[in-house]
């Protein structure tokens, strides 16, 4: 990879602006009001220009972009295609394969109506992860450590937990009172059982030496629970917390496109009921970044409360 | 001088899988005197780390009662530190917040937070008080661990093969170290070992245990001044005697102690 040239984003972008320029567009799509796929591959120029540049004289600047540039050139490249197939030649069904200009200009005149949805499926999904990460932890720990918790919940989870937090949503819907409580509640579900599951058995999975060796320094029963069991089982944790939330993603769009009447997966149902397929990959999109934000903020977090793990596991 | 142990007519037994009951200690009589460094030794299956843990309070005993300074032994307490052969340091806790769990356990961490940096200093470990466990060495790891049982100052330091695992030149330097801080702290020391020369080189006292059934066999009074020189003479025909006994009870069919 040591030979790939920094300027290789660059160039892609420059190839990408001569194409939609040059080429003629065909005239079965509806045309956006701006060319913002041009805006946005002359920003992309821009920063990579400017990247390369840089590269000559910051090593790091040189590393980052030398180890990622043939990724992101063939990225744009295939942004490129993507835009020639649609809005330049018009090979797949215009209804359903907007072009890239429509689409981003979606985004950005759609923006406030968009993150209006964003911010009432955020307010959903935080009221529900808030709750079934804590339930779980609770959950988890009360198994781990007690055995009549252990005796009367571990059944329950089992018969429960695997069920699909949508399938409850026919019985949920009718016993809440409002859809958002409702909602809430089946993304709390699917946070609380990966969450119990992987608490408890890492707890479970705790050598026993570390709860003698703990006693004999004098620790009492809830010290040991929470100053010995919890941290020996936060690897275990993390991982339930990863799984619920992934299963928590799924539950919000799956509760918004069925029961919830806001939200970015019942915008998404919406514009596809209209036809307005733009407007379902824009939320796609959004969808796609937001998420993808929250997992990398879950797993920082998880890199600064793991930190003791560099060396022991590797990721 | 505190932690003084008395063990009075303790048998102990274990149910195996298949129902049937081992015998893991039969009748141990057994006084310790305070300060005294002592060790047990014996093959494998004779009971002495059982014996251990039933001083620490780990187990308790099916007949017969364990005394430390004429009060009955019922459970594991922060008076008898114990230290494992695997060091058993808490991985996510660095260096200096493993020493200081057991004061922190006791909630006496805000007043007696000096003492920490004390001991890390006293097993010549003050450079590594940021490190995590997995950053050290084995020999370093066993130190802290030491370091984490003296910090509560106990009255009694239970070892469980605690230079089991340290290759030969580490383990003869940790030998010394023991010593030293016995001498500066102490504290009676009770050690368990494979080793016929390590708990000579020790102890005041080594106590001889066989299998089957798991007894105490001898108590052999070590009496050499110290330092000790390994190739001393009477050091040697110390070594002799106890492997002697160990041969010849006629119990082992194999010598499986480790030279």
């Amino acid at each position: 990879m040591k030979t790939v040239n920094a300027w290789l984003p660059a160039l892609s972008a420059i190839l990408a602006i001569l194409v939609d320029y040059g080429v003629g567009n065909i005239d079965k799509h509806m045309p956006a009001k701006h060319p913002y796929f041009m805006y946005l591959l002359v920003v992309l120029l821009g920063v990579f220009t400017i990247s390369a540049l840089l590269s000559y004289f910051n090593l790091k600047v040189k590393k980052w972009i030398e180890d990622r540039s043939l990724f992101i050139a063939v990225t744009i490249l295939f942004l490129n295609i993507i835009n020639i197939v649609t809005k330049k030649l018009g090979l797949l069904p215009v209804i359903f394969f907007p072009t890239l200009d429509k689409i981003l200009s979606i985004i950005v005149e759609d923006r406030d109506f968009l993150a209006l949805c964003l911010s009432s499926s955020g307010k959903l999904l935080f009221t529900g992860y808030i709750f079934g990460a804590i339930g779980g932890f609770a959950t988890g720990i009360a198994v781990g450590f007690s055995n009549s918790a252990n005796y009367w919940i571990s059944p329950l989870i089992r018969i429960l937990g695997p069920i699909p937090a949508t399938a409850w949503i026919p019985l949920v819907l009718i016993s809440f009172p409002t859809t958002f409580t409702a909602s809430a509640f089946l993304i709390a579900l699917s946070v609380w059982f990966p969450t119990t599951v992987m608490t408890s058995s890492g707890i479970f999975n705790v050598r026993n030496a570390y709860f003698e060796v703990s006693s004999t320094l004098g620790a009492g029963k809830y010290y040991q629970i929470f100053m010995v069991g919890v941290p020996a089982a936060m690897p275990h944790m993390f991982i339930g917390l990863f799984n619920g939330t992934c299963a928590s993603f799924i539950t919000l769009m799956t509760a918004e496109m069925l029961g919830v009447k806001n939200g970015i997966g019942w915008y998404i149902n919406w514009q596809k009921e209209m036809m307005a397929y733009a407007n379902v990959y824009a939320g796609l999109i959004i969808i796609a970044v937001t998420f993808s934000i929250l997992i990398t903020l879950l797993f920082k977090v998880r890199d600064n409360v793991l930190v003791w793990q560099k060396g022991v596991i590797k990721w | 001088m505190v932690g003084k142990i008395k063990v009075e007519g303790v048998v102990k037994r274990f149910q195996q899988q298949n129902a049937e009951e081992v015998i893991a200690l039969s009748g141990i009589d057994l006084r310790i005197e305070a300060g005294e460094f002592v060790s047990l030794i014996g093959p494998s299956g004779c009971g002495k780390s059982t014996l251990l843990r039933l001083i620490a309070g780990l187990n308790g005993a099916d007949e017969g009662k364990l005394y430390i300074d004429n009060e009955e032994i019922k459970k594991p307490s922060y008076e008898r530190g114990l230290v494992f052969q695997d060091p058993m340091l808490f991985p996510w806790l660095s260096v200096y917040d493993n020493v200081a769990f057991g004061l922190k356990a006791r909630n006496i961490y805000k007043t007696n937070h000096a003492e920490v940096q004390k001991f890390i200093d006293l097993v010549g470990l003050s450079d590594f008080s940021k490190s995590y466990p997995h950053q050290l060495s084995g020999g370093m790891a066993q130190r802290a661990s030491l370091a984490r049982a003296l910090v509560n100052h106990p009255k009694v330091l239970l070892l469980d093969e605690p230079l089991g695992a340290l290759d030969a030149f580490t383990r003869m330097n940790m030998q010394d170290e023991l010593i030293r801080i016995w001498k500066e702290r102490g504290t009676t020391m009770i050690m368990v070992t494979h080793d016929v020369d390590e708990a000579i080189y020790l102890s005041d006292r080594v106590i001889v245990m066989t299998p089957r059934p798991a007894k105490i066999e001898r108590c052999i009074d070590v009496q050499l001044a110290r330092p000790r020189a390994r190739n001393n003479p009477e050091f040697l025909s110390l070594r002799s005697k106890i492997l002697e006994i160990l041969h010849f009870t006629g119990t082992v069919t194999e010598p499986n102690y480790y030279l």
